[in-house]
């Protein structure tokens, strides 16, 4: 027996597949690929007993063996295919106990596979709830495998499911005949198949007919020869995979009677129902809906600000403290001015990305996100996508990578190349520290109406812009892509459930966490870079400069020709010659060579945007102001020509909205690149979200200057 | 008179499921346990009436009004 098995978690959605995979591996997970899909993996170890730790593997909720979408597919791939690295040795079904009719459906094709299962009862509370007791001794009678009562939620049972499955490693007990034979059906057909691949299970041998365009692991003579033989015997797919879940259905049926005595008075609804009238009623659920969304904006604009304000000032007292201990010269300039000024963009941003995440996982397990793709549905698919669009779209507040990658849940073709091309129009949290520093600028810091903060408002009012460009890009490309396929929408309702928290506080602490890291390494590095870049320049145009300011200024008080020389050293350097070089594309827009700089250094990450700022007006300010954060900076700074602030509304906006199109994220191309496996979609997706980005800031920069 | 299908359904209506009028949408709904012979009921619609949501099989299902046409309901 090994030492180190492979389990699977198999089961429908909402089963409570996730709450036990948290359970078995706790803090012992990561996130990997399956091999040869960039589909994400989530394993993680689970010691069974001394001498077997496991490998536990989550994968997708799934209603039955034939997938319907992208992430499904993972799913069949490794169940029917032994060969696979991840093949598990034992398979736990969860299933939902006050739903057993339709859970079991999966778990009987997952068993007549032949991988040897344990069958994991989840929710007996809600079961019981409802009014229905489930007999799991004759449940294991009936099936002819382990069933082991659990709790996902509070880890009960899972010393009783570490029993059942070293049984199921150490002598497999598996169902004595399959549950639904295809060789009573079509004997020639199974027999044929079996022989031609040395299959010994008959049901694996309808998988390899009916599913051959999607197994991985087949290749393209393989599948002729498949096709060749399905032509011989005039074999129907479709008609014959529905005889096959109505067969199924019919024996599961007879089980489920035998088994669950349901006592529910008829006709009662669940106070789960009861809740959905009013969270889908014509009035009161897009009012609800509406008021979440701006307690969202609230909390991450409003609510983070004591947060955020403390890690600012925090960040800018140890860089005061750090000049006036440490001995001044280029060294510490790079710490202080290059690093610290560059990390401190990062760190602040961490109550705003905390709250967002918090919400977003709040929504997803209490089971509301469902409704709300509910009520969505019918707006989503006027402009080309899907209710099912709304998960992109609203993690696309968060970040566009794993939006792009959520979309793989939307089954139809179309709905999901439109949805992967218009998240990244919705504001993501890199974009928020660009929002949070211009609106402070110029958007005065009022209460409007006693509750809402005007900077709270404008804040929203940018990412409702991003949602409606969103839409109207949506709404371009259905038109442009036309497709014979017929979209679908059929989805099941969970019923509400309180929050897991020790899943939310897990979906905020990654998310923090890879901010962080993922983020931080690359702003980091780019801060340092151009902190050199800013601070040498070709020959010694940068000491030239500094000679000219004296020359010129001879009567200048020290302070104010400190400021002119270090802005004169710092046109004169490597970055500004740069800045100076695109200037002419951009003045247009109101930006001078300075938000070049930025710009050019944001294009791969537009999080390093205001990281650059910090360390182009370090660089330029006068040795008298360390402590002073960026934001003041930006305040405090000049229009060269007029002499007035050089941050007015006119310039400040055109960047915002700007921003709000511009595609500056390399890692979201990548994505778009993945996922539709093709160069030719995320270079429509770049050149049409700059181009909408120039065009609006010009309009936007002309309009209010 | 054309046959009544679960999209003609009034909210709190019950009917019986009796079959499909289109295969590769059957396969999916099958899966989700709307069966022939399965009762149904319309237990709520979106605002704008579509999508709706039907209880069957013991649980909560939301699909399109297209969707909801294709099964064919007894009466």
């Amino acid at each position: 027996m090994k030492s180190s098995p492979t389990i699977a978690l198999v089961g429908n959605p909402n089963a409570g597949k996730s709450s036990l995979f948290n359970q078995l591996t706790g803090l012992r997970q990561k996130t990997g690929n399956f091999p040869g899909v960039t589909m994400d993996k989530k394993s993680g170890t689970w010691p069974i007993d001394t001498q077997h730790i496991a490998t536990v593997i989550d994968l997708p909720g799934v209603y039955s063996i034939y997938p319907k979408s992208l992430d499904e597919q993972i799913v069949t791939d490794i169940l029917a295919n032994p060969a696979h690295p991840d093949y598990p040795d034992v398979s736990v079904v969860v299933v939902d106990a006050s739903n057993l009719h339709r859970n079991l459906l999966l778990f009987t094709q997952v068993a007549d596979l032949g991988v040897p299962t344990v069958l994991a009862l989840n929710m007996l509370d809600v079961a019981q709830q409802q009014s229905k007791v489930v007999n799991s001794v004759r449940l294991a009678m009936s099936l002819g495998v382990p069933v082991v009562r659990i709790n996902a939620r509070t880890g009960e049972g899972t010393d009783l499911l570490k029993k059942a499955v070293l049984g199921q490693m150490q002598e497999p007990v598996l169902p004595g005949k399959l549950f639904f034979d295809p060789a009573d059906e079509v004997p020639a057909l199974i027999s044929d198949t079996k022989n031609q691949y040395k299959l010994t299970n008959n049901y694996l041998a309808l998988q390899y007919i009916i599913q051959h365009d999607g197994f991985s692991f087949l290749n393209t003579p393989q599948r002729k020869v498949l096709d060749e033989i399905i032509e011989q015997h005039k074999f129907s797919e479709p008609t014959f995979q529905a005889g096959e879940t109505i067969t199924r259905y019919k024996r599961i049926a007879a089980i489920v009677t035998e088994v669950v005595s349901d006592q529910r008075p008829v006709n009662e609804p669940t106070w789960s129902q009861k809740l959905d009238r009013v969270l889908l009623h014509p009035v009161w659920g897009y009012a609800i809906f509406g008021f979440v969304l701006l307690l969202i904006f609230q909390a991450i604009f409003a609510w983070a600000q004591p947060f955020m304000d403390a890690i600012d000032s925090g960040v800018a007292w140890l860089n005061g403290q750090l000049k006036e201990s440490l001995p001044a010269g280029p060294l510490t300039d790079l710490l202080t001015d290059g690093i610290l000024a560059g990390l401190g963009g990062i760190l602040v941003f961490i109550p705003q990305i905390a709250f967002l995440f918090l919400l977003i996982a709040l929504l997803e397990e209490s089971g509301y996100m469902s409704r709300v793709m509910v009520i969505m549905d019918r707006i989503m698919r006027k402009f080309g996508l899907n209710g099912r669009s709304v998960v992109p779209l609203i993690s696309g507040v968060a970040c566009a990578v794993p939006a792009i990658m959520a979309t793989r849940s939307i089954g139809t073709r179309r709905d999901r190349l439109i949805t992967i091309l218009v998240t990244p129009l919705m504001s993501c949290s890199a974009r928020l520290p660009i929002y949070t520093i211009l609106i402070a600028l110029v958007v005065p810091s009022q209460r409007v109406l006693g509750v809402f903060n005007l900077q709270g408002l404008a804040l929203m009012g940018l990412y409702l812009l991003g949602l409606v460009s969103a839409l109207l890009a949506a709404y371009v490309l259905k038109i442009l892509l036309r497709t014979k396929e017929r979209g679908y929408f059929i989805m099941e309702l969970p019923t509400f459930k309180l929050p897991r928290w020790n899943h939310v506080g897990l979906t905020v602490w990654e998310s923090v966490r890879s901010f962080v890291w993922e983020a931080g390494r690359v702003i980091l590095a780019i801060s340092i870079v151009l902190w050199v870049v800013a601070s040498y320049g070709p020959g010694n145009d940068m000491d030239e400069a500094e000679a000219r300011v004296k020359q010129q200024n001879p009567m200048a008080a020290a302070d104010d020709l400190q400021d002119r020389i270090a802005s004169e050293r710092l046109e004169a350097s490597y970055a500004g010659n740069f800045g100076h070089f695109i200037e002419p594309v951009i003045r247009p827009l109101g930006y001078d060579w300075k938000i070049g700089i930025a710009l050019l250094s944001s294009f791969a990450a537009r999080e390093v945007f205001v990281g650059t700022m910090s360390t182009i007006y370090s660089i330029g300010s006068g040795a008298d102001e360390e402590g002073v954060t960026i934001r003041e900076r930006l305040r405090q700074e000049r229009n060269p020509e007029t002499g007035a602030a050089m941050y007015t509304p006119a310039l400040a906006w055109s960047l915002l909205i700007f921003y709000v199109f511009a595609m500056m994220c390399m890692s979201t191309l990548a994505a778009t690149q993945r996922e539709t496996k093709s160069w030719k979609w995320p270079a429509v997706q770049l050149v049409y979200m700059m181009a909408l980005a120039y065009v609006t800031a010009f309009a936007t920069y002309q309009l209010l200057k | 008179m054309s046959k009544r299908s679960v999209a003609d359904l009034k909210i709190g209506e019950r009917a019986t499921i009796e079959s499909f009028n289109n295969q590769l949408m059957s396969l999916k709904l099958l899966e989700m346990g709307c069966l022939p012979g399965a009762e149904v009921c319309l237990h709520s619609k979106a605002p704008l009436g579509d999508p709706i949501c039907l209880n069957v099989a013991g649980y909560c299902l939301a699909m399109r009004k297209s969707e909801a046409a294709t099964i064919l309901i007894d009466n």
